[in-house]
């Protein structure tokens, strides 16, 4: 991309076929735009300071880790305009298609009023050296649109993803507090107006073919074109939130020639409430299906809530973490306790597989040529409390598990009738600890019988040391949280638990 | 004329002296109009660089295939240090920091060629694409190696007071011990960025993320080989410096200047983020050994103190950096006898820098540690502890000298933390604390009291000066320039805060300007938390000169005595009439005075003599105290800051709402390296941890979320300092010690109290889980 080039605009009419649309329109600050010529891997962050000149979005770290690029990204769900934070480092242009893009200059009013989430931070000093400002401003600004922040968690989860080194969050936490979300701006209310009518408009567009040079980029429209798009292209990266295959773009400069975007595919990231459990789109994001599953599951909902930021569950996938085969896994581990089952689509044909079958060894996964996951089902269970998950890192929020360890473990008559215990960070794939549940099984729940099961760890795992954790203390602590899901049987959480629901602090 | 006093403030003025002004740039901050580096428009034909740098801790350059690295698209040179035209180096003390590596690479990371390119990504993709030819040579990474090898930068510098020998010797009772503490990344959120612009002749305005300007003109100079006059260096604004942009944006700065020179061409250089974190110095991690003499009450007779720091590869400031460790060995507590050794280790470790407190934090932990252990073996409240070994209050009694022999009299920590200790509920809280302790077998809370006390002024006695630039334009409105740069402290509004009460203006008719070389030469450094002192003090000065004027023309023209003369709010009173400001600046201006002056500012009083260890190296002492609550998971070793109460001291503040946000970022940063931030580096001297995926600060929600902060409502400062403010900028970074030290507390729990925990930092969840398997708490 050139440094300072012009934004690569083609007329409306100049599309060749009239069937297949092969630019990206979104909205950007309420305008319409349509790329034609950019690189597909062209990341929002780069064409909005390069192409655009609209540097209010920063660079922190290319990763989504920081939060400093920032920004609300709109999209029609039931008629509706659901606005959400995400990192426009590393979010593809292609994944805009439909949607509306607001930076910290487009929500200004019209005589560059600052907004009322703006408006907030600089009333308690909430900027010092201000770089990372413009993103906390979206933050807010999202959170806004839904109806501004309540309490102090509430506050503290949309805000985990925007790191500031200077003021120590108070002032922010203070400012999301303070926004005034009552009155809105008239020139708010207008534009609002005009961004569900121009999102409409955008809906109405199908299938995108977007080829660049030797790249060949698919974004169909519902999951018979996608699975048609996979089977045509079996090799194309296929990109869901891009939270990991941003940075194989902005950190590692992998050339990716063909790819397939998910984020139009109706139905995708559907999520059913079942007879049997839940019904869990491989396209849903983790945003998209906290609440369900925390409804089901309530440690497995805190295990999510406690995955990336705000920014990234917006943004990632289920069924692409899963997909993604890391062997820290996220939600596997959970998944894995509680015995989900994939679908995976091959064309219009369909197989199941229980998930720890799809994690065979260190990046190999049960993942043929055509084929991708479809849909995860998890089975419900009778006691939703005796699934715990622990995720240990070095930081509560945004942060990769050192380990995390999810325990599903069923007692009838003081006795062990079925334990299903998974980690992640322990070995090179997501893993159940068979040893340590074959210790358990049959066994009476008491403390001989977790003290034995304790020692049987390292029959299961042999951690490896990393930047994250030393294989001593993921051993250790993994034994230590056999220890603690015992000792939470008898414990209120206000005694156990530090964080998530329950702590008294 | 009346002379306006430090003392003296005045209400009538919008934005004076005092007032809780927002930051100047607030509003721009949040609508991403402020414009940092790599926001600034740069010409089409501007150049994109990145470094290729050295993969291995140590290894002498065989060769450097460079060929595809020129193939590669977009790419418009390729620059090795035999294309640097003067001297190929930025080293800020002495020459030991090439721009570019010419033989011997020594630490990965090691800058060894730069690529131009046409776009940043072009010039990121070929950089990767050099074949080098390593020859491998042992490299020392740890302190633990360097001090076994006895690899250090320079001899060990030793700090004496009395016979620390004879009296641990003669001590009662001793302790001895040894403690680890990790560095820590800047992590500004705006990486280190330089954009250079060739002028005519041999000229070059280099815009620069600094918080030294005049050094990197300097450095600019020597490496383009052409007088300093003809290099000018500007700063609007960093996206955070914290010391790590005060000597490392050297290196981006001499890249694109030399780049520019060489092509004729605008160069920019941005280091993506794990370039930042793995090529620019970090805070020293130190290791600490300890061995101690005291009586029965606590008492310290004696003292010996190790303290070897990582330096890395070069001297950087590491010298005044550890000898600001030897300065805060002591913290606010009287060493009879002491002695403290320093031990500059060379490692092949990208090379240490500043960060905010200098070598000081690290310094005052080692201290903490100390009581602690004392109090642990006396089965005291390690509180007890501290107020036994306090220095004397405000220079009474006998007990006012440190190690370096300067008397502490401005002393004022027994009456801060008297007011924290009641005002935090400390006594009641520690009580209930270890009551609840006892009915909470999993989850165990601790609690600590930890006071600060941090010399105020450059140990490097030079820097302590500082010029400004104040200009009257005719409608009335003030331009104001200095020698400090505007990081996020706010010292862009503190100053000019001081011009509007000078001249008794609304702060709105003063335009700060950005930092610039041509405009005030020969700057210093805005670090060592000096930036509103001496700026502050320089500014004042350039309005009182131009008053002078004014009052000299006032005096003539309407025939009254120059004391007849008054700056009032938005007005100037002459004998019986007033005039607006506005107009009578106008009427100055007709009679042709002068209406723009410099100003300058030498700080007073002090001195040092390295040699001998002895001198007056601060003007003053700056205090406060925090008492953090933390609770601890036993099982894991997780952990979390519950509440925090501070009381600080920042004399008579310039400006309440930015100092209350120095002091809670300070303490959260402080709090952040002690906990959750660990630099790990691998057995190949690679940094494994160089990216926020992988380096954890202090998100939202590690924020305490009771968090209660105070300034100390004193007399204001002892000495005559602008407006008889302190300086804030690091002393409450080491308010986060009071974190360390409550986690241990809660780690003690563990074992019923039984053991010392002796944790090392940063007390990520696993060295707390190991040390609460070392006092046998599972």
């Amino acid at each position: 991309m050139l440094p300072c080039g012009q934004p690569m605009l083609i007329p409306d009419n100049a599309t060749e076929s009239p069937d297949v649309n092969q630019t990206i329109e979104f909205l950007l600050n309420g305008k319409r735009i349509s790329i034609a010529e950019l690189p597909p891997t062209t990341t929002l962050l780069e064409y909005l300071r390069d192409n655009r000149r609209l540097t209010g979005t920063k660079e922190g770290c290319a990763e989504g880790d920081c939060g400093a690029c920032t920004v609300s990204v709109g999209e029609l769900r039931h008629g509706q305009i659901l606005h959400r934070a995400v990192n426009a480092c590393i979010l593809f242009l292609p994944m805009l298609a439909g949607k509306s893009v607001l930076t910290a200059e487009g929500i200004l009013g019209p005589d560059g009023e600052l907004h009322p989430c703006q408006q907030a931070i600089v009333k308690t000093h909430g900027s010092q050296c201000g770089f990372c400002t413009p993103g906390f401003s979206m933050s807010l600004y999202a959170a806004y649109r839904n109806g501004g922040l309540n309490g102090a968690d509430a506050i503290n989860d949309t805000l985990a993803g925007n790191l500031c080194r200077c003021t120590g969050y108070g002032p922010l936490i203070a400012a999301a507090g303070d926004m005034d979300t009552a009155t809105p701006p008239a020139w708010e209310t207008g534009r609002q107006a005009n961004e569900r009518r121009e999102l409409l408009a955008l809906a109405e567009i199908g299938s995108i073919e977007y080829r660049t040079g030797a790249s060949t980029c698919l974004i169909p429209a519902t999951l018979d074109e996608f699975a048609d798009a996979v089977a045509r292209l079996p090799d194309a990266t296929i990109v869901a939130g891009a939270t990991d295959v941003g940075l194989w773009v902005t950190k590692q400069f992998r050339p990716l020639d063909d790819l397939i975007f998910v984020n139009r595919v109706k139905g995708f990231g559907e999520i059913t409430k079942t007879a049997n459990g839940l019904s869990i789109g491989a396209g849903a994001s983790y945003g998209d299906a906290q609440a369900a599953i925390a409804a089901m599951f309530p440690d497995f909902g805190e295990l999510i809530r406690r995955i990336g930021s705000v920014q990234v569950r917006n943004s990632g996938t289920i069924g692409g973490n899963v997909a993604n085969g890391s062997p820290i896994g996220d939600t596997p581990p959970a998944l894995i306790a509680l015995g989900a089952t994939l679908t995976l689509r091959n064309g219009s044909e369909r197989r199941q597989i229980s998930i720890e079958d799809y994690f065979i060894a260190y990046g190999k996964q049960d993942r043929r040529k055509g084929e991708f996951i479809e849909s995860i089902a998890i089975p419900k269970l009778n006691n939703p409390l005796q699934l715990r998950c622990y995720k240990l890192s070095k930081r509560f929020d945004q942060d990769i598990s050192a380990l995390c360890g999810c325990f599903n473990i069923t007692i009838e008559g003081g006795t062990v009738s079925e334990a299903r215990i998974a980690f992640g960070g322990m070995a090179a794939i997501p893993k159940r600890a068979a040893a340590v549940e074959a210790a358990l099984l049959g066994q009476s729940w008491d403390e001989t019988t977790i003290r034995r099961a304790m020692a049987t760890f390292r029959q299961d795992f042999t951690p490896i040391s990393d930047m994250r954790a030393s294989g001593e203390y993921r051993l250790k602590a993994a034994e230590n949280l056999m220890m603690k899901y015992y000792l939470e049987g008898e414990l209120p959480p206000e005694k156990s638990r530090m964080i998530g629901a329950g702590r008294t602090f | 004329m009346k002379d306006t006093s430090l003392d003296q403030t005045s209400p009538g003025i919008k934005g004076g002296v005092g007032a809780d002004l927002g930051h100047d740039s607030g509003a721009k901050h949040v609508s991403g109009r402020a414009v940092y580096l790599d926001d600034i428009a740069v010409p089409d034909d501007c150049l994109h660089l990145a470094f290729g740098k050295s993969e291995k801790a140590h290894a002498r350059i065989v060769s450097m295939d460079l060929a595809a690295v020129a193939a590669a698209p977009g790419v418009v040179g390729v620059f090795t240090h035999k294309d640097v035209p003067g001297l190929n180096d930025i080293g800020p003390i002495i020459p030991d920091d090439p721009l570019l590596v010419s033989d011997t690479a020594m630490h990965v990371g090691h800058a060894l060629f730069i690529v131009a390119a046409t776009s940043h990504n072009q010039a990121r993709a070929a950089a990767r694409l050099a074949k080098v030819e390593y020859e491998e040579l042992p490299a020392i990474l740890t302190v633990d190696q360097a001090m076994e090898a006895k690899s250090w930068l320079m001899d060990p510098y030793d700090m004496k007071r009395g016979d620390p020998e004879a009296a641990i010797e003669k001590a009662a009772n001793t302790i001895s011990g040894r403690i680890y503490v990790g560095g820590q990344e800047h992590f500004y959120l705006e990486g280190q960025a330089a954009l250079a612009i060739p002028g005519e002749d041999d000229e070059m305005l280099v815009h620069s993320s600094t918080q030294h300007p005049s050094e990197i003109q300097h450095a600019v100079s020597h490496i383009l080989g052409v007088p300093f006059h003809a290099v000018t260096v500007n700063c609007r604004r960093m996206g955070g410096g914290f010391g790590g942009k005060e000597t490392q944006g050297n290196l981006a700065a001499g890249a694109a200047s030399l780049v520019a020179r060489l092509t004729g061409r605008p160069a920019k250089i941005r280091y993506d983020r794990d370039d930042d974190m793995v090529m620019t110095g970090k805070r020293h991690d130190i290791r600490i050994d300890y061995r101690v003499g005291y009586d029965d009450q606590g008492r310290i007779e004696g003292m010996v103190v190790e303290q070897a720091l990582r330096c890395g590869h070069s001297w950087d400031l590491s010298p005044a950096i550890a000898e600001r460790a030897a300065f805060h060995a002591d913290n606010c507590y009287y060493l009879p006898n002491a002695l403290i050794r320093s031990y500059r280790c060379k490692t092949h470790t990208v090379s240490n820098t500043a960060f905010r407190g200098f070598g000081g934090p690290q310094g005052m932990v080692g201290m903490e540690r100390v009581i602690e252990s004392i109090a642990h073996e006396r089965g005291l409240d390690p509180l007890e502890i501290r107020k036994r070994n306090f220095y004397g209050r405000m220079g009474k009694g006998d007990r006012l000298m440190t190690p370096y022999h300067m008397k502490v009299t401005d002393n004022i920590i027994q009456d801060i933390v008297a007011e924290l200790e009641v005002s935090s509920d400390y006594a009641n809280r520690r009580a209930e604390i270890r009551e609840w302790n006892r009915q909470s077998p999993i989850l165990k809370r601790g609690i600590s009291l930890t006071p600060v006390k941090f010399g105020i002024s450059f140990t490097l006695i030079h820097f302590n000066q500082a010029g400004a630039l104040v200009n009257i334009y005719t409608d009335g409105s003030v331009q104001l320039n200095h020698g400090g740069t505007e990081m996020g402290q706010g010292l862009y509004t503190k100053v000019a805060q001081v011009v509007a009460e000078e001249f008794q203006i609304d702060i709105d008719r003063v335009k700060v300007t950005a930092t610039n070389t041509g405009k005030v030469p020969n700057t210093s450094p805005t670090a060592a938390s000096s930036g509103s002192d001496l700026n502050g003090m320089a500014a004042a000065d350039a309005c009182r000169k131009i008053k002078a004027n004014m009052v000299a023309f006032a005096a003539d023209k309407w025939q009254v005595s120059p004391d007849q003369v008054e700056f009032l709010a938005g007005r100037v009173r002459i004998g019986d009439q007033e005039l607006a400001f506005p107009e009578f600046v106008e009427l100055a201006y007709q009679a042709r005075v002068s209406l723009s002056s410099s100003g300058f500012y030498a700080t007073p009083d002090i001195h040092w003599d390295a040699a001998n260890a002895k001198g007056q190296p601060f003007f003053y002492f700056a205090y406060g105290a925090a008492v953090s609550e933390c609770v601890i998971d036993t099982l894991t070793g997780e952990n979390r800051i519950l509440r925090v109460d501070i009381l600080h001291d920042v004399g008579k503040s310039l400006n309440p709402a930015i100092d209350l946000g120095q002091i809670e970022g300070g303490y959260v940063q402080g709090a952040g390296w002690l906990t959750t931030e660990e630099l790990v580096y691998d057995d190949k001297g690679r940094l494994m941890t160089h990216a926020p995926s992988t380096y954890k600060i202090p998100a939202c929600s590690d924020r305490a979320p009771d968090m209660r902060i105070r300034l100390w409502q004193g007399e204001g400062s002892p000495e005559k300092t602008i407006y008889r403010s302190k300086a804030v900028g690091e002393p409450p970074l080491m308010l986060g010690i009071s974190a360390l030290m409550a986690l241990s507390d809660a780690i003690a729990a563990a074992a019923d109290y039984r053991h010392d925990p002796k944790l090392d930092a940063p007390a990520t969840p696993e060295r707390v889980l190991m040390a609460v398997e070392r006092v046998g708490g599972n």
